[in-house]
C-alpha cells in the first residue's frame, strides 16, 4: 500500500505547463529523491503531494490518515510575528514540553528552544523546521531543499539526521535536493524530473540513464561521476587521470574497474 | 443628573472596552498579513452600508456588516488573483468611501450626522448598542480564539497549513468575517476613518513587549483598553472629540514603545 500515489498528474501555472502527466508513488520507509534542474517543476510536486497545489489533470491520492511532515524550502517569518522556536513547534497542534524537546534533540537543534525564530541562523532555522516536522510522528516527511543555505558539513550533518529519523520513526521520504553525490548516496530511488519524469529508479541505475546524463553529465562537468567512481572502488594510488572525463562511471556499481 | 451622567461614561467606557479587546487579537493578525490597507478599504467601504441602511431604513449595524463582508470578501479574492495589492487597495478604500458619502447626500427627508459616522460617537452608545458591541466582540473572540491555531499557521506559511491538512483559504475567511465584525462593531465607537488605527496600532505598539503571538495579542488588548479609557477621560476634561482622542493615546504608546525599543537595542549592540 503506498503512501502517496500521483496519477497522470498535471499542473498548469497561467499558460505554463509545469508538470505534465507525473506518475509515481512511494511507499512506506523508502527515501525518494527528486532531482532535476531549476524550474523542472520539483517544488510544485511536492506542493501537489501536500495539497497546495491544485492538479489540472490527474490525481493525488494520500492514504487516509496520512500524516506529512514538510520542511519548505525557505519560510519567511514576518518581523512583525514574535514567535519563540517553541511556541512554532506547537503549530498548529500542541505538544507537550517533553515531545518539543525530544524532536529538538532529534533534529540536532537542542538548546534553541527559547530563541526567537527571527534570531536563528540558517542551519539553525531548517533543523527547527525539521524538528518541528517531526513533531505529528510522520508517515511521510517531505524536504524541498532543504540544505539551502547550509555549507558542506552542514548539510552533511543535515541529511545524516534524516537518515537516523527516518530509522527511528520509520517514515518515508520525498525530498527535493541540488546537491546530486548526497543524493545518490542517501536515497533508494531518484526521480529525474523535468517537466515529466524523465527517469526514476534506483540511485545507479538513474545515473547511468541516458536521459539523466543529458540533463546533468555535462552541466556539471562530471562532479557527479568523480563521486560515483570513488565510491565504486577504492584509489591505492594518486589520481591521476581525469575524472571529469573518465568513462568508467556509466558502469554499473559492482563492475570491477581497473586503475590504469 | 449624577446617576444619569455616570450612565453614559460608563456605557462610553464599556464600548470602548470591548471594541478594544476585539480589535486587538485581529490587528495582530492584520499587521502579520500585512493587510493593514485591507483594513482600511473594509472600514471606509462601511459608509455605504450606511446610506445604504438608513435608505432602506435596517439597523445601522446590519448595513454595515453586508456592506463590510461584501467588501472584505472582494479583496480577498481579488488578492488570490494576483492583483497589484496596494494600488488596488487604494483605488477601493477611497472609491468606497467617496461613493459611500455620495450615497448619504442622496438621503431626503433623513437628518444624520456624517461626522459621528466618519468619527465616532462613542458618547451616544445605547443600551442597545453596549449589546451590539459586546455581542459582536464576543463573537469576534469566539471566532479567533477557536481557530487560533490554524489561523497562526496559516498567517506563517500556506504549505505549512496544508501539509498539517489545514485549509488556509478557509482561515482567510474566517479572518475576513472577523474584520467585517468589528468594522460593523467599532463603526459607532471610533468611526469609519479610525477603525484602522484602533486594529493596528496597539497591535503595533504591543509588538516590542511581546515574545510570543499570544502577549502580543493579549499586551495590545491592554493598550487598547487604556487608550479608551485614558482618552474618555481626556476627552471629557479637555472637551474633544473623543474617537480621535482615544486614537492619539494610542499613537503616544505606540510611540513611547518603539523609542524604548530603540533604545535598548542601541544600549545591547553596545557593550560598555
Amino acid at each position: 500500500m503506498s503512501l502517496v500515489s500521483l496519477q497522470n498528474l498535471s499542473v498548469r501555472h497561467g499558460g505554463n505547463t509545469v508538470l505534465s502527466n507525473v506518475s509515481f508513488s512511494i511507499t512506506s520507509g523508502e527515501i525518494v529523491t527528486v532531482v532535476g534542474p531549476n524550474g523542472s517543476g520539483k517544488s510544485t510536486l511536492l506542493r501537489s503531494v501536500i495539497g497546495a497545489q491544485t492538479p489540472s489533470q490527474g490525481q493525488v491520492i494520500r492514504q487516509g490518515g496520512l500524516r506529512i511532515g514538510y520542511v519548505p524550502q525557505k519560510l519567511h517569518i514576518d518581523p512583525t510575528l514574535p514567535m519563540t522556536v517553541r511556541r512554532f513547534l506547537s503549530l498548529p497542534d500542541r505538544v507537550s514540553n517533553q515531545h518539543a524537546k525530544d524532536a529538538l534533540a532529534q533534529a540536532g537543534a537542542g538548546q534553541l528552544a527559547q530563541r526567537q525564530m527571527s534570531g536563528l541562523s540558517g542551519g539553525q532555522f531548517q533543523r527547527v523546521l525539521l524538528a518541528r516536522a517531526l513533531l505529528c510522528n510522520p508517515h511521510l516527511l517531505i524536504l524541498d531543499e532543504a540544505t539551502q543555505g547550509l555549507d558542506q558539513p552542514g548539510s552533511a550533518a543535515f541529511y545524516h539526521q534524516i537518515e537516523t529519523v527516518r530509522q527511528s520513526l520509520g517514515c518515508a521520504v520525498l525530498m527535493v535536493s541540488h546537491e546530486l553525490h548526497v543524493v545518490m548516496a542517501a536515497s533508494d530511488r531518484v526521480i529525474c524530473l523535468n517537466g515529466h519524469i524523465c527517469c526514476e529508479g534506483e540511485p545507479e541505475h538513474v545515473a547511468s540513464a541516458p536521459e539523466y546524463r543529458a540533463l546533468f553529465g555535462s552541466g556539471t562537468q562530471g562532479a557527479l561521476a568523480l563521486y560515483r567512481h570513488e565510491h565504486n572502488h577504492s584509489h591505492d594510488h594518486s589520481c591521476g587521470h581525469d575524472h571529469a572525463i573518465d568513462t568508467d562511471v556509466t558502469l554499473p556499481p559492482n563492475e570491477k574497474v581497473t586503475p590504469k | 443628573m449624577i446617576s444619569l451622567f455616570d450612565g453614559f461614561l460608563l456605557r462610553a467606557a464599556f464600548a470602548g472596552i470591548g471594541v478594544a479587546i476585539a480589535a486587538a487579537p485581529l490587528g495582530c493578525f492584520v499587521i502579520w498579513r500585512r493587510m493593514a490597507y485591507f483594513g482600511d478599504a473594509t472600514a471606509h467601504a462601511s459608509i455605504l452600508g450606511v446610506a445604504l441602511a438608513l435608505g432602506f431604513q435596517t439597523p445601522i449595524f446590519a448595513g454595515v456588516l453586508i456592506i463590510s463582508l461584501l467588501m472584505a470578501t472582494a479583496v480577498s479574492n481579488l488578492s488570490d488573483r494576483g492583483f497589484a495589492m496596494d494600488t488596488l487597495l487604494g483605488v477601493l478604500a477611497h472609491s468606497s468611501l467617496a461613493f459611500g458619502l455620495v450615497a448619504v447626500s442622496f438621503l431626503q427627508g433623513v437628518r444624520i450626522d456624517l461626522m459621528a459616522y466618519l468619527f465616532g460617537d462613542i458618547l451616544a452608545v445605547s443600551r442597545g448598542d453596549l449589546a451590539v458591541i459586546w455581542g459582536g466582540a464576543a463573537l469576534v473572540l469566539v471566532l479567533l480564539w477557536s481557530r487560533w491555531s490554524a489561523l497562526l499557521t496559516a498567517t506563517l506559511s500556506p504549505d505549512l497549513a496544508y501539509a498539517a491538512g489545514l485549509n488556509p483559504k478557509r482561515e482567510q475567511l474566517i479572518l475576513t468575517i472577523a474584520l467585517a465584525l468589528v468594522v460593523a462593531v467599532a463603526i459607532k465607537v471610533v468611526g469609519v476613518l479610525l477603525i484602522s488605527a484602533m486594529l493596528l496600532i496597539p497591535a503595533a505598539a504591543a509588538r516590542p513587549f511581546a515574545t510570543t503571538p499570544e502577549r502580543m495579542a493579549v499586551t495590545a488588548a491592554s493598550i487598547g483598553t487604556f487608550s479608551a479609557l485614558a482618552g474618555l477621560q481626556a476627552s471629557f476634561v479637555l472637551d474633544t472629540p473623543t474617537g480621535p482622542t482615544i486614537v492619539c493615546f494610542a499613537a503616544v504608546v505606540f510611540a513611547l514603545a518603539s523609542l524604548g525599543d530603540q533604545l535598548r537595542q542601541v544600549k545591547h549592540s553596545k557593550p560598555n
